[in-house]
């Protein structure tokens, strides 16, 4: 096993002694802190055809060494994440009144303009999540503020999560199968760090553009034409998940079902998908009052609930399924942390939960300079 | 004689447990439950008063923090969530600004439910200044190497305890805390521990079911908590041996136990749960492969993995595995395998078919839920005898490991090696030794009479 140069620049700086900034009212003390990547830079416009691309993601995990398992090297890891190219276009976000197992949130109707993007093909799934989250190269928030050290870092520094309690698979195993347990900061930070690798605007997409992507073209309860497929053909869900071993449901390795029409795989099902909307139960009415037509978006604050989550998981019957449902997180997320202040990171016995990530053509201004903003705080 | 687990262990010695088999049918169940163990609602009405503290209803109950880290931050949220009667009453760290923290951080989230005022202590003795503080129920978070001392403290002044698992780091520390469990007992206290588990709907129903016989006569058991390594924190100048071994607790065996004994005390609790009683005898291997090496008083003197093989008194074995290790796949879990069929306890599963579906509350609320709930009804509710013996499980295993032998449950328990530094002030000196393995690790034994005729 050999040491691989494949970590960013930053992974190979000699640790620094840096002297603290007391924020506490404690002398300064000396204390070794690993050093932060910079921070992103990514253009508002990216120069790229419109048609799909597939991203190579590289990384490094730290495993014992062969020849002294007191020493640990780098291997490397590798990833693709394939993006699908969704055009532009202009759709009816939300629910008719009528539709069948519809929630009071899925309304008013309003008019959605979105610009073109690029949209994730699939999921993300744990063999790309892992190159982040297991990155040898990257700090996590504990080793760049230490505790009692006053250091304080910004939220959006790029670091990965602490390490889980529990298996944060929930027994639905890795690979190709799609990530879970992610918080909204969670997979916020991994964006950022895509951000930093790729110097690309990647994010998560907005609620408005995943609606936009799971429809594609479609007004009716589900992203497909009901005519010539059933939801069975498209879609994971409490219905059809369960498999030999795991009978009362699983998550499924990704694109194994078909794909829309803009060749996007399970936007129903398999797992629920974190937006990037901060949620607001006014929101769609704000949006149909004041005609918000461009790719309406309620800007993700430092506050930790409540998100949106897409599109249902093996855990939803039908209903939770459809184009316009929402999933909106609360603290019971986390109800299986015992610690105070909670994680930022880990969702708790929510498996079913993960996300797909997008790429703008043309950023929105609103979310120019997008970063993540949680920082560890109550529940 | 048979291996009646049918598994073969990778460090099985054929017979070494010189115990007949097999055991008779239903003989290894003990059928406590939540529900069995507490009055709840109306019953307890019926029930005499009996309790020292809670008067009439509607009263407040005032709660003392002693331990002010992550977790008893964490109890404290969990018993405020519980019930709208506690009040957080005073805090207690030995450093006082964590104290201040999680009292600011709960202020936040519950508002006048935490009415602290100046009743936050810091310093060694700032257990004793909660206790005295006029609060009614005490919960204990500190590391676990304090906890016998607070857990005596506590009793003796007549309060309602929570506390954290595990109870005590070594034999001395257990023995200590059977005697506070009696006594606590004689006072008609109310002690939850920590095993959140035992208040866990889904485990409760799942393990009823088990011991009703939906999968036959217990013939093995599998337990286990890996999962990847833990925080450490940078030394500070100007830290003392013991304020730099508290700030890394985890990392002290004379504060934390070892993980076998901080983390993997959950596991082993379920499978004495299942079997109703503790192992009697246990041997293992283990040892440190991948926590910082160098000077034990910078990088601690504990594990990262043990295997450890438990025999209960009717010859059923209790296969146990605890690691933190890097990459290793985590595996928090308990396996329960009887002649008709096999459990897998944690997911609820009985012969793969799920039994319980998500538990509709956080069994990190529903154990304050319970304990409160007893103190309400004058019923005391005590779990730290049981505890005590799964916590003693974990010491078991850890001492076999350490020292290699084949060890029974009353040796280790009459262990008099206490971990405890005397005499202990912040400032003292304490020098760490080395990782213990066996040729270093010597279980103490007192001598042997001449054996009568």
């Amino acid at each position: 096993m050999t040491r691989h140069a494949l970590l960013p620049i930053f992974a190979l700086l000699p640790v620094l002694v840096l002297v603290a900034t007391a924020a506490d009212p404690k002398p300064t003390a000396k204390v070794s802190v690993t050093p932060l990547p910079p921070d992103p830079i990514v253009p508002v416009k990216v120069d790229r055809p419109a048609k799909d691309f597939t991203q190579t993601l590289e990384g490094a995990v730290l495993v014992p060494s062969d020849e002294d398992s007191s020493k640990m090297v780098e291997v490397p890891l590798k990833a693709t994440l394939e993006m699908v190219y969704v055009p532009g276009g202009e759709f009816l976000m939300g629910s008719p009144d009528g539709e069948s197992g519809r929630a009071d949130n899925e309304g008013p109707q309003h008019k959605v303009t979105v610009r073109p993007f690029w949209m994730a093909k699939y999921e993300t799934t744990w063999d790309q999540v892992d190159i982040w989250w297991k990155n040898a190269g990257l700090p996590n928030r504990i080793e760049v503020e230490p505790k009692n050290s006053g250091v304080k870092v910004k939220p959006d520094a790029i670091t990965r999560p602490t390490n889980p309690f529990v298996d944060e698979t929930y027994g639905h195993n890795r690979g190709g199968k799609p990530a879970i347990s992610f918080s909204h900061h969670s997979a916020m930070m991994f964006c950022h760090w895509l951000r930093l690798n790729t110097k690309l605007p990647y994010r998560l997409p907005t609620e408005a553009e995943w609606e936009y992507a799971c429809r594609a073209g479609s007004t009716g309860p589900y992203g497909f034409d009901e005519k010539a497929g059933k939801l069975d053909d498209y879609a994971w869900s409490l219905k059809n998940s369960p498999t030999k071993t795991k009978r009362d449901g699983t998550t499924h390795e990704v694109g194994t079902k078909k794909p829309n029409k803009f060749g996007l795989y399970d936007m129903h099902g398999n797992v629920a998908e974190w937006t990037l909307d901060q949620y607001d139960p006014k929101w769609y009415a704000k949006c149909a009052a004041d005609k918000l037509a461009l790719c309406p978006v309620n800007l993700p604050t430092e506050k930790k609930w409540s998100h949106v989550a897409r599109g249902g998981s093996w855990t939803d019957d039908a209903p939770l399924l459809r184009s316009a449902a929402r999933t909106v997180s609360d603290v019971d997320w986390m109800s299986e942390d015992p610690q105070f202040p909670r994680s930022i990171w880990w969702l708790t016995e929510r498996d079913y939960v993960g996300f797909r990530v997008c790429l703008p053509t043309d950023e929105y201004p609103a979310l120019v300079g997008l970063k993540p903003k949680m920082l560890k705080k109550g529940q | 004689m048979e291996n009646v687990s049918g598994l073969i262990s990778p460090f099985f010695i054929d017979n070494w447990f010189p115990i007949p088999l097999p055991f008779k049918e239903g003989s290894n169940m003990a059928n406590i439950t939540r529900r069995d163990a507490l009055a709840v609602g109306a019953t307890a009405a019926t029930l005499a008063a009996v309790g020292p503290v809670h008067a009439a209803g509607g009263d407040k109950i005032k709660v003392g923090l002693i331990g002010c880290g992550g977790r008893g931050g964490g109890a404290i949220g969990d018993s405020l969530r519980a019930d709208p009667s506690i009040v957080f009453h005073a805090a207690g760290d030995v450093f006082q600004d964590r104290a201040k923290r999680v009292v600011a951080g709960q202020k936040e989230a519950f508002g006048e439910r935490v009415d602290v005022g100046d009743r936050v202590f810091g310093g060694l003795d700032a257990f004793q200044k909660v206790i005295d503080s006029g609060a009614n129920l005490i919960i204990l978070a500190t590391p676990p190497g304090f906890r016998p001392t607070h857990l005596e403290a506590a009793v003796k002044a007549g309060k309602h305890i929570f506390c954290e698992k595990p109870v005590a780091v070594d034999a001395p520390g257990i023995r200590k805390v059977l005697e506070v469990a009696k006594l606590a007992k004689e006072k008609k206290l109310s002690i939850v521990a920590g095993t959140q588990r035992r208040h866990q709907q889904g485990y409760i129903d799942t393990i009823k079911r088990i011991q009703d016989g939906a999968i036959g006569d217990i013939t093995a058991l599998r337990c286990s908590w890996n999962n990847q390594g833990i925080w450490f924190n940078p030394r500070q100048e100007g830290d003392s041996d013991i304020v730099y071994q508290i700030k890394n607790w985890y990392h002290f065996l004379w504060l934390c136990g070892d993980h076998i004994t901080e983390q993997h005390v959950h596991n082993l609790d379920v499978c004495n749960w299942i079997m109703g009683t503790h192992p009697v005898r246990a041997v293992g291997i283990g040892g440190r492969a991948f926590r910082k090496q160098g000077d034990p008083n910078a990088v601690g003197n504990i594990y990262d993995h043990f295997a450890v093989e438990y025999q209960y008194a009717n010859g059923v074995p209790m296969y146990s595995y605890c690691a933190h290790l890097p990459n290793i796949s985590n595996d928090v879990s308990e396996l329960a395998i009887g002649t008709k069929g096999q459990s897998q306890v944690n997911a609820y599963q009985i012969k793969g078919e799920k039994v319980h579906g998500r538990d509709p509350i956080s069994a990190y609320v529903q154990e304050h839920k319970d304990l409160i709930q007893s103190i309400k009804d004058s019923k005391p509710y005590e779990e730290l005898t049981t505890v005590a013996h799964s916590t003693m499980t974990a010491i078991l295993g850890r001492m076999a490991v350490y020292s290699g032998e084949v060890l029974s449950w009353d040796d280790a328990l009459a262990d008099d090696h206490s971990t405890m530094p005397a005499d202990l002030t912040l400032d003292m000196k304490h020098p760490i030794s080395g990782t213990p393995y066996p040729t270093t690790y010597h279980v103490t034994r007192k001598p042997k009479g001449p054996k009568k005729k």
